[in-house]
This record gives C-alpha cells, sequence and structure tokens, in this order.
C-alpha cells in the first residue's frame, strides 16, 4: 500500500462509526451532540500523539498513562496553588522523559522495560501527590476546555489544530523528517553526521511535552485529578497509534491518523453505549472494534500489493 | 569465567530477604520466607510463560496474561461451585480456557498477521469482558481442598512453589535438552535463518503461545484458589510482574535467549523488595518508586555488565 493512502483506512474507520452513530441516535447530529461525543477525545489524541513520538524512533512507552496521570495530579495541585512552581514541575517531567530517552539509546536498554520501571516512579509519585482524588482546575484551563466556538465544536477544532500542528512538525520540518529516519534506518541517520543521542532525546522530549499537555488538558475537562485517572492511556494511545496507519518500527507513523485514531476509540465507547449493550460487554466489544479495524486494514494492504 | 546471569536475580533477592530481616530484627523469617514463596509462585509461573514468548523475538510480548488469569480463575470456581471433590474439574477448565485463549491469540497473529502487542492486547479486553460477564460480582469460595492445598505445604516449602518449581524443572529440559527448545532459541535469534535450515517457525510460535496462556491460567487458578476466590483485578498486577521477572532474571528481552533459573529469582526478589519497602514503613507511593527505580537500575547494572563482557 503506497504510503499516501496510508490515511485511507482511519479515515473511512471514522466516517463508518460516526454515520452508524448518527444513524443510531440523530440527535448527535449537532454542535451540543459533537461535542459530547469528542469532548474526551482531546487528551487522549495528545497522549496518542505522545505514543507516537516515541513508536516513531522504534521504542514503545508503556508508562505513558501513568505519565499523564502523575501530570494530571501536579496540575490539580501544584500548577493552581503556585503556578510558577508548578510549571518549573511540568517542565522537569518534560526534561526526564528527554533524558529517559538519552539514557535508553547510550546503554541501548530495551525501552519497553525501562518504560515500564518508569511507570512504577510516575505512578508512586502521583500517588505521593495526591493519595485521595482532589485538586481543581486552573481556572484557564478549565476556560480553554469548555470554550464554545461559532459552528464547530471545540473538540473537533482543538482535533484538525493537533493533527495540523503535529503533521507540520513530523512530517512537514526538518527536525521531523530526520527524526522518522532514526526510525527508519539509524545508522544512515548516524553516518550523516547526526548526534542519534541529541535525536532520541528529542524525540522522547517531545512525547513529554505533549503527555504534559495532554494531562492538562484532561484535568480542565474532570476538573479534578487522582493518581489512576490516565492509566488506561497507555493502552489507547498504542491503539491510537496503530489504529492510525502507524507501525512499529520503520518510523512509518502519521499523526494526523494517529488524531483520527483516538477520535475513532472515543467515538467506539459512546457509539457501544447508544447500543445499550451490558456494561459487562462495553470494553471486550472495543477490543472487537479495534481487531475489526485492523484486519480490514489487512485486506486493504493485500488488496494492494496485487495491484 | 563469568559470572551466570542468574547469580545476579538470587543474590538481589537473597539481599532483600536479610535486609527485611534486619528491618524487623529476625522475627517473622518464617512467615516472610513462606509468603516470599508463595507470591514468588504466582509470578515465577507467569514469569516463565512470557519468557517463552519474549525468547521468540522482538516484538513478541503477552498483554493479555492479567485477562487470562482471570477469565480462568472465575471460570474454574465458577464450574467448581465450592462443591468438594471437583478440584480437578476445576484445574481441567482452568486449562482449557488457558488452551482457548491461546488459540484464539496466535489466530489472531497468524491469520490477521497482527503485532503480537496489539493481537493480545485486544483480545484481552474481550476477556476481561467474559470475566465480568460470568463473574457478577460473586465470589465463589474454592472447595475447602483446594483452598487448603493451595495454602499448605510440603517438607515446610509452600505446595504452590512446589508447583512452580516442577513447571521450572520442566521449561528447563525442554528449552536446554529437547529439540522444541532449540527450536525456539533458533527462531527468537533469527526467524528467517531458522525457516531455511527447516524449522517449523509457525509451529514453535503457536506452541508458545499456547503455553504462556495455559501457564497464565494455572496461574490464576493457584491464586484464586489462594486467596479465597476470584477477583476481577486479581491479575492486573501480575502483566509488570511478568516482564519484570523475565528481564531481571537476565533473558534477553531481544528474544533468542532465556533463562530459567533466573525468573525464579527474579521473581522472588520482586516479592522481596516490596515487603523489604513495607517493613520500612514506606507510603504506597514512596513504594512504588523505589520499585520502578531499582527494577531501572538492575536493568542498566546487567546491560553494562553484558556490554563489558
Amino acid at each position: 500500500m503506497l504510503a499516501r493512502y496510508r490515511i485511507l483506512l482511519p479515515v473511512i474507520s471514522l466516517a463508518v462509526l460516526l454515520c452508524l452513530t448518527f444513524w443510531m441516535q440523530p440527535r448527535a447530529m449537532s454542535y451540543f451532540g459533537l461535542n459530547l461525543l469528542f469532548n474526551l477525545a482531546v487528551p487522549i489524541a495528545l497522549a496518542t500523539i505522545a505514543q507516537m513520538m516515541i513508536i516513531m524512533v522504534n521504542d514503545i512507552d508503556l508508562s505513558l498513562g501513568a505519565f499523564v496521570s502523575l501530570v494530571a495530579c501536579v496540575t490539580a495541585t501544584w500548577l493552581n496553588d503556585a503556578p510558577l512552581i508548578g510549571a518549573l514541575i511540568l517542565l522537569g517531567l518534560i526534561a526526564s522523559y528527554a533524558a529517559m530517552g538519552a539514557v535508553i539509546h547510550t546503554l541501548e536498554l530495551p525501552a519497553i522495560v525501562v518504560t515500564l520501571g518508569m511507570s512504577f516512579v510516575w505512578g508512586g509519585m502521583a500517588l505521593f501527590l495526591l493519595p485521595t482524588p482532589g485538586g481543581a482546575s486552573p481556572s484557564w484551563i478549565r476556560t480553554l476546555m469548555t470554550i464554545k466556538p461559532p459552528l464547530i465544536p471545540m473538540a473537533v477544532v482543538a482535533a484538525i489544530l493537533i493533527a495540523a500542528l503535529t503533521h507540520i512538525l513530523v512530517i512537514r520540518s526538518k527536525i521531523g523528517t530526520v527524526l522518522r529516519g532514526v526510525g527508519g534506518n539509524t545508522r544512515s541517520i548516524a553516518r550523516a553526521g547526526w548526534n542519534v543521542t541529541a535525536l532520541k532525546a528529542t524525540a522522547y522530549g517531545l512525547s513529554g511535552l505533549f503527555g504534559v499537555l495532554a494531562g492538562m488538558a484532561l484535568v480542565g475537562l474532570t476538573t479534578s485529578a487522582d493518581a489512576n485517572i490516565a492509566l488506561r492511556y497507555t493502552l489507547l494511545s498504542i491503539a491510537g497509534v496503530i489504529l492510525g496507519g502507524g507501525e512499529f518500527t520503520g518510523g512509518k507513523v502519521s499523526p494526523v491518523g494517529a488524531v483520527i485514531g483516538a477520535l475513532t476509540l472515543t467515538l467506539a465507547a459512546s457509539f457501544l453505549s447508544f447500543l445499550r449493550l451490558s456494561p459487562d460487554w462495553q470494553i471486550g466489544a472495543q477490543g472487537a472494534i479495534l481487531i475489526l479495524v485492523l484486519t480490514a486494514r489487512l485486506l486493504l494492504s493485500r488488496k494492494g500489493a496485487a495491484t | 569465567m563469568t559470572m551466570k546471569p542468574w547469580v545476579w536475580g538470587w543474590a538481589a533477592a537473597g539481599l532483600a530477604f536479610v535486609v527485611t530481616l534486619m528491618l524487623t530484627s529476625g522475627r517473622g523469617a518464617g512467615e516472610l520466607a513462606y509468603a516470599a514463596l508463595s507470591f514468588g509462585a504466582f509470578a515465577a509461573i507467569v514469569g516463565l510463560g512470557q519468557m517463552l514468548v519474549i525468547t521468540l523475538g522482538p516484538g513478541n510480548v503477552d498483554l493479555s496474561i492479567p485477562a487470562c488469569m482471570t477469565l480462568a480463575g472465575t471460570l474454574a470456581l465458577k464450574t467448581m461451585g465450592s462443591d468438594p471433590n471437583t478440584a480437578f474439574l476445576g484445574l481441567a477448565v482452568a486449562l482449557a480456557t488457558g488452551f482457548g485463549v491461546g488459540c484464539v491469540n496466535f489466530l489472531l497473529i497468524w491469520l490477521l498477521r497482527l503485532p503480537p502487542i496489539i493481537a493480545t492486547l485486544a483480545a484481552s479486553l474481550i476477556y476481561q469482558s467474559l470475566a465480568i460477564w460470568s463473574n457478577r460480582g460473586l465470589r465463589i469460595k474454592p472447595p475447602e481442598g483446594l483452598a487448603d492445598f493451595a495454602t499448605g505445604r510440603f517438607i515446610g516449602v509452600p505446595n504452590v512453589a512446589w508447583v512452580a518449581l516442577i513447571l521450572a524443572v520442566v521449561v528447563w529440559v525442554i528449552l536446554e535438552r529437547a529439540v522444541w527448545g532449540r527450536w525456539l532459541l533458533a527462531s527468537g535469534q533469527n526467524a528467517r535463518a531458522a525457516r531455511l535450515a527447516g524449522i517449523p517457525v509457525e509451529a514453535v510460535r503457536a506452541a508458545t503461545y499456547l503455553s504462556v496462556s495455559v501457564f497464565a491460567a494455572l496461574a490464576g487458578y493457584l491464586l484464586a484458589s489462594f486467596s479465597g476466590g476470584a477477583a476481577l483485578n486479581m491479575g492486573a498486577e501480575y502483566l509488570l510482574t511478568s516482564i519484570a521477572v523475565v528481564v531481571i532474571g537476565g533473558s534477553s528481552i531481544a528474544g533468542g535467549n532465556s533463562n530459567v533459573p533466573g525468573v525464579l529469582g527474579a521473581a522472588l526478589f520482586m516479592f522481596l523488595v516490596v515487603s523489604m519497602l513495607n517493613s520500612y514503613g514506606a507510603g504506597a507511593g514512596i513504594k512504588s518508586v523505589l520499585t520502578g527505580t531499582i527494577i531501572i537500575a538492575i536493568v542498566i547494572a546487567a546491560s553494562t555488565r553484558r556490554s563489558r563482557q
């Protein structure tokens, strides 16, 4: 399948799911309805982009959910009570993500294990900050997340903005191209005179940045935080990247696809509740949708290979 | 002569044991050893399965272990319904569940060509739903005989630890002495070369994904019997644990190299670290931070040791 068609399947799956949802529940076809459907998509889309930055350089981040939870806890406590210190903590978290990338590359450690260990660290720090659910969202984040632009709901605008900005950053810009090169062929990037350690640190740092944005957006929506608030984001973000046409190796990622993948996953949850499916089966049906879309991708790519 | 990599897991476990005893000034050594061997056994059983999968090479990992444990434990206890003399029926149900889960996982990976991470992740959501649906909040107690077996001991060592040990010996013999083990290692080192050499790589993969699920189901069955019933979140912590014990135990995460004694030592260590931090009276947050730091420190130590050799 040609790279430019990579984006087709995510778009089609989202469109099909959206049509099905509107068919089940015509009232969702409105400003208010769309806002409700996609409200929680913004933090998930940001987290998916964060995961994509890591997958882009052939690694995988199993600590993202714990990291976003920690950011949410920092946002709901320090950033709200003492904005300056809070901002410094968040910058420190981004820096530690970059350091993690540098260490993983320099010592040739398996990313899957290091991030697994870091998930304990982030989770523990979050628990230390907020042993019980609580805190409050800084009012400016709350205002930003509940803003009501004319015609198109905020969640959709935000998703388009995130997709456009990350597309420019990852696909169009020079640094993005080199970073994808690290995933494609690390050795040739090194031979071309690039400092791969710095590049990996950049990729991880970008991931940390989007993780921080995801946590802040999440608190803006939920208005409070707890230490386990975003643990499921680890798996959601990996699923979102793959649904969006990304691959685990080779630096083959699509930021627009990743955002659409995140929207599809969010919509799947809403769709299932419209189906009046017993809550027992909600999680399972999400898994089934994931398998279904990936099967469709397999069929498409086979057809593409044949022609 | 270099040190065998599995020594480190055992040394770390021994150190954690001694430090914990020093903190409690020597009291409760027996209880600590019993708890470490029991809980270590569950981690070791799932860790052995995960080790086989990871040995298959890069990208191979089973994320459905927790869901499989929960589903097997739930279905087994539901079938037994606390009736005495149904322990073996329950075991059969649990193992059959594991077999089914393994088949589904492998079919997704093989027929749909999904990356194993995504396949086992998506499938585990379905298993989780099945477990929720069949559990329905009921907490069925295991039959008395089975509960006694799961919490009992034989020559001073917990029965579950014996089960883990026997399983470890079987896995070791298969890996080191049987053709199948050689095939597994060869597939993990270079799947293409293995295929060209006439090794049935797909059959090896199938058998591996079946084994990990059957091991997880066995662990779920024993854990549910040990703790007096199946809970929906009972497998949750074993996802991270299963991967951590494989790496701490000295197996290569890149595959093609496995280490059975290391997994056992690392499983003991993982429990002892937590109990060491508990006896310090550390809060849940600090405990988690230190656990993570220790795991990363061990991975770093292991990798610098390898590169010096």
